[in-house]
């Protein structure tokens, strides 16, 4: 590895004589992440698409074999099933998360000392590994050894699992558990951004505390909505280990996700090719509720940042 | 933590409101609390959400399986037990954790080395078509969600002899942190005055020299703040060391957890305590490094 962080300096290309008022080029520095990122993202990327026209069982040789997955895939009643799974988490995650969010993030923006303290606690989620966190819930909610039937309390000792509906509302309730920490903190940032000459001034005019909530933070707030709304959204169909951990799917593909389908068609019925589409299919949604979101936000900002580089 | 990012970053801010100080926020933190009563009120709440099951976790690690079924689940037992965390120990703890340890350093360093020195070059010279290029490839990676990236990778590795190795699980690592590293740094290095770029150059120094001796120590804070980020997430990761590895002799943390949890069954003080041990190491970081941490990465995002 230590080979690798120190880049050879003979790869830098030769500055040609004529532009020796210009800086040498520095291209050589990005070579080593570069060449990490191609091997080990933009190849596989790829390769998600060429698989997903061949059949492979994992161990064996691969064959081309056309649309055969991709027929199969979008044949299969089990893919609306999975859109439809993967499409309520995100949207009921986003949902609670959001206005949560942002009560917490508007809230320990300020510095008294007790704020401090909450803030020391809340973020401890962020800390723990979906694995901890589902195999800790698992066991919470067991309706047989957990907290509810051991404080006797039957609300509480329901099987939260066993039950399709009740599962599917515990894993967004998980989700908001494990990401509005994350979340509440990129608004804290935003909201000590806002120059407080804004309120100031509302306060001149005679605007009252909440109308200065929704007149002056709020609006503020929008660009970090968008950034922390696709946080929320592209992340949200990545949600396998935390699934798979906790009901594997279950009950009965009650909560048998985009990201979880992917892995048991692939690593358990052993069927790459479908597998791989389905992965593509992730990505494509990633990618359009990306480019929307900033739509949205009425700039593109992957612009301004190579425009300030 | 999957944070497939997209940094679509935020606010037109003055630039003196980068830092805030202390003074300002005071007053503008009063304002808010008392605007937000709703907000005090919800932090309460959640409060007792996030600390509820973390109590639990803690109490019920040092309950004797028995004492677990017979007490009250929130009362903390009356004569702890270090029982169940030698259970863990006795399950090879020791040799997870190691297996973790190599990962997440193998992987994290070179991947924040290799980042700073593209958001160097990306900052100091992206007027360059190629530089361009790789900047804007590495932001169409927070945009995807490299998960899915998982059965190529698999075929990768088994091509590469890697299989079941730990290398298998550094390699990939690194190329998943490279995106936000990059973009977190480059944000940062941009905030050095072109100025002490040029005094140094004048002096004689080269770029190699600027890279490390005025660039890397001004946004130190910057690098410990990915440093942990990266850290979190490559330690807590599930899903490669599942598809990637297969013996127990390499099998990191997180994958542990789940066999224990199979292996303990219904002794959920055992499985409690398994969970406890692997966070502890991150916990120690969160308090060594709390503030840069939460300070970093909420500049980081909200720049």
């Amino acid at each position: 590895m230590t080979a690798v962080a120190q880049p050879a300096r003979q790869t830098a290309p030769a500055t040609p004589a004529s532009h020796r008022k210009r800086q040498r080029s520095l291209s050589w520095l990005a070579l080593p992440a570069l060449l990490f990122f191609v091997i080990f993202a933009v190849v596989p990327l790829v390769g998600v698409l060429a698989l997903s026209f061949t059949s492979w069982d994992g161990l064996g040789a691969i064959h081309f074999s056309g649309l055969v997955s991709w027929r199969a895939v979008l044949s299969d009643p089990g893919l609306p099933h999975a859109l439809w799974v993967t499409f309520l988490i995100m949207v009921l995650s986003w949902l609670f998360q959001t206005p949560m969010s942002i009560l917490l993030g508007v809230f320990i923006a300020g510095q008294q000392r007790y704020r401090g303290f909450l803030s020391v606690f809340f973020f401890i989620p962020l800390l723990l590994s979906s694995a901890a966190i589902a195999v800790t819930y698992k066991a919470l909610l067991d309706p047989n050894f957990g907290l509810g039937a051991g404080l006797h309390t039957s609300w509480l000792a329901q099987d939260w699992l066993g039950n399709g509906k009740l599962a599917l509302g515990v894993v967004v309730f998980i989700v908001s558990w494990q990401f509005i920490p994350f979340h509440s903190l990129i608004y804290q940032g935003a909201v000590r951004q806002i120059p407080r000459s804004m309120y100031e001034a509302a306060q001149l005019d005679g605007a009252g505390r909440m109308r200065q909530f929704f007149s002056i933070t709020l609006p503020q707030l929008k660009n970090t909505m968008i950034t922390s709304s696709t946080l929320m959204v592209v992340g949200s169909l990545t949600f396998f280990d935390l699934i798979f951990v906790l009901t594997a799917g279950g009950p009965a593909d009650a909560t048998r996700s985009l990201a979880l389908d992917m892995y048991r068609q692939g690593f358990q019925a052993n069927l790459m090719g479908q597998a791989s589409a389905i992965a593509l299919i992730l990505v494509l949604i990633g990618l359009i509720l990306a480019l929307l979101l900033r739509r949205i936000g009425g700039r593109d900002r992957t612009g301004s940042q190579l425009e300030g580089a | 933590v999957s944070t497939a990012t997209l940094d679509l970053s935020t606010e037109p801010s003055e630039p003196a409101d980068h830092r805030p100080s202390q003074g300002v926020q005071g007053s503008l933190g009063r304002r808010l609390l008392h605007l937000n009563w709703a907000a005090g009120l919800s932090s309460w709440i959640w409060f007792f959400i996030v600390m509820i099951p973390i109590y639990w976790i803690v109490i019920t690690s040092l309950k004797t399986q028995s004492n677990y079924f017979q007490s009250n689940p929130l009362v903390p037992p009356g004569h702890p037990t270090l029982d169940n965390f030698r259970l863990v120990f006795d399950n090879d703890f020791t040799g997870y954790f190691v297996n973790s340890v190599i990962v997440a350093v193998g992987s994290v360093v070179p991947a924040v080395l290799v980042s700073f020195m593209a958001a160097y070059a990306v900052i100091r010279d992206g007027n360059r078509f190629f530089l361009r290029s790789v900047n804007w490839l590495f932001l169409m990676g927070l945009a995807i969600p490299l998960q899915a990236t998982i059965i190529p990778l698999y075929l990768l590795i088994i091509k590469l002899k890697l299989y079941d190795t730990l290398l298998a699980l550094i390699l990939p690592s690194i190329a998943f942190a490279i995106p936000l590293s990059v973009l977190v740094l480059a944000n940062f290095i941009r905030d050095v005055p072109k100025e002490l770029f040029e005094s140094m150059r004048v002096d004689g120094a080269n770029e190699w020299a600027l890279l490390w001796r005025l660039a890397f120590p001004l946004t130190r804070p910057a690098l410990v703040t990915i440093t942990i980020y990266n850290l979190l997430t490559v330690w807590n990761n599930f899903l490669l060391p599942l598809v990637l590895t297969t013996s127990p002799g390499k099998r990191t943390l997180p994958l542990a957890l789940w066999t224990f949890q199979g292996q303990f069954g219904v002794n959920v003080p055992a499985v409690l305590a398994s969970v406890l041990l692997t966070v502890l190491p991150i916990l120690a970081l969160y308090i060594l490094g709390r503030r840069q941490l939460l300070s970093g990465l909420s500049a980081g995002f909200t720049k």
